[in-house]
This record gives C-alpha cells, structure tokens and sequence, in this order.
C-alpha cells in the first residue's frame, strides 16, 4: 500500500514570493528523502499541471522578479522523480482544461474513485 | 475624497508574507498606482506586518539544487523597499504598520519607511483619499 496522499487544493498562494508551490516542494523535498508519496490536484490546483505557464515579467518599483515560479515544471520533475501525481478530471473540465495541455506524467481520476484512492493509502494529508 | 488636485489610494490588508496570492496583488496595485502618479497609503493590519521585516534572508533550494544567489529569492521587503524608492515625495507611498499588531507578534524590526501607527490612521486616511481598498485576509 502507498503510505501517503498529499493534497493540494489552494492555488497560486505565495507562489510569486515562494518561487514555488509551497506543498509541491515540500512533497518533492520527501521524495527525495525516500518517502512513498503521491500528490493529488484538485480544485483551482488542477490548473498547477497545464503545461506553458509564464510568471516572468513582475517587477516591484525597479526591483525585478528575476526567478518566476515555473509551477508546470515542477510538477512535470515531480512525477518524473517517481511521485503520483492524480489531476481531478471533473476539475479539469470545469474549468474548460483539455487533458491536452497537460504536462506528463500526468494520472487522471475521477471524482467518484477519489474515495477509492484515498483508502488505497495509509495517510492523507489534506493542506 | 479628494482634497486637491493630487489623487491618493488607501488601501488595508491582512494577510502575512509567503501565505496568499494576496501579497503580490497589493504590491501590483501599489507599484501601478505610483507610476500613474498616484500617492499610495498602506495600512498592514495583523499578519501584514510581518511584510516589511527587513531580516527575511533569501536561502537556496535544495529540490532544484540551486544556491541562494542562482535562486534571487525575493522577499516582500525587497520589493516594498523598492515601492519606497518610487514613492519618496510625489507620488508619496506611506505606510503604517499597526503597532498592536506589531507588539503582540515582536515584528518590529523593519526596513525604512513603514511607521507605527494604529487603526485610527486607516479611518483618517479613509476620510481623505480618493478610495480605500480593503484587502481581507484570504
């Protein structure tokens, strides 16, 4: 059984200021450590796996942004480290997202095998 | 309400650094509202104090492997400082930090430019600019 399931719901929350999505990191940070973790986006967080996304260009008086969070990318190296990374498919078409503009390594799921997925770990850690 | 010819935004918000979108939406508007000429008032009410600490220190990130200097973390002080680079005279950003806020958190330690203050100042301010946009905690 796979020990932990980390959610992610809340969206684009500090992540100008963090260069990263704080959750994504932290579960890339025990992956690397060696733990067993899948990562599940749902909500305004599905929109963290759509590929082409550009955050450069903020500047603050004549202080530049010059590292923009690349939130695609660190969802792509994510599930390419060997996390899960489950997209919910509902929350995908709410929101008009074709599972063509998806970065890879991507898993669908729908919302009714969330239950499902949930029981097929030993945690869930909702943030 | 404009007292003059000079047009001045009051805006209020709450929420602390590396928590919510709310932080960047704040500094957007301010950074606009300066280079439209446009005086600026902040009033950091609770958790936004904690925006103008000066001691936030850039580290690196050890999941892309990066140091700090690759990674030019940015920090909200940094770029309110810079906000008071623009905002020296005319158009003017002031900034008050609440002083209850700042006591009961020991978040006194700032950059230049935020001044103590209480809420008395936002409704002051409230009175006289043009508009005042409350930012709530999110």
């Amino acid at each position: 059984m796979p020990g932990i399931l980390s959610i992610v719901e809340r969206a684009y929350h500090g992540t100008i200021e963090e260069q990263d999505d704080t959750i994504l990191w932290i579960s890339h940070m025990f992956k690397n450590a060696g733990a067993d973790l899948s990562v599940l986006l749902r909500s305004n967080a599905v929109n963290y796996a759509v590929k082409g996304q550009d955050a450069s260009g903020l500047s603050f008086g004549d202080v530049k942004l010059s590292v923009p969070p690349k939130i695609d990318d660190d969802v792509e190296a994510l599930a390419s480290s060997g996390a899960k990374v489950y997209v919910v498919e509902e929350d995908l078409k709410d929101r008009g997202i074709g599972n063509d503009e998806l970065v890879s390594g991507i898993s669908l799921v729908k919302r009714s095998a969330l239950a499902g997925l949930f029981d097929q770990h030993d945690a869930v850690w909702q943030w | 309400m404009t007292t003059s010819g000079s047009r001045t935004l009051t805006m209020a918000l709450m929420d602390a650094p590396y928590e919510t979108g709310t932080t960047t939406t704040v500094l957007r508007i301010v950074d606009a509202a300066l280079r439209k000429g446009i005086n600026v008032n902040v009033f950091a009410y609770e958790g936004a104090v904690s925006l103008t600490l000066k001691g936030q220190a850039a580290h690196p990130n050890p999941v892309k492997g990066t140091n700090a200097e690759d990674q030019d973390h940015p920090s909200s002080a940094k770029f309110i400082s810079a906000l008071f680079e623009k905002g020296q005279e005319a158009p003017k950003l002031d900034w008050v930090n609440c002083r209850l806020c700042v006591d009961e958190r020991a978040a006194g330690d700032w950059i230049d430019g935020p001044r103590r203050g209480g809420p008395g100042d936002l409704l002051k301010w409230s009175n006289e600019s043009t508009n005042t946009l409350v930012i709530g905690a999110h």
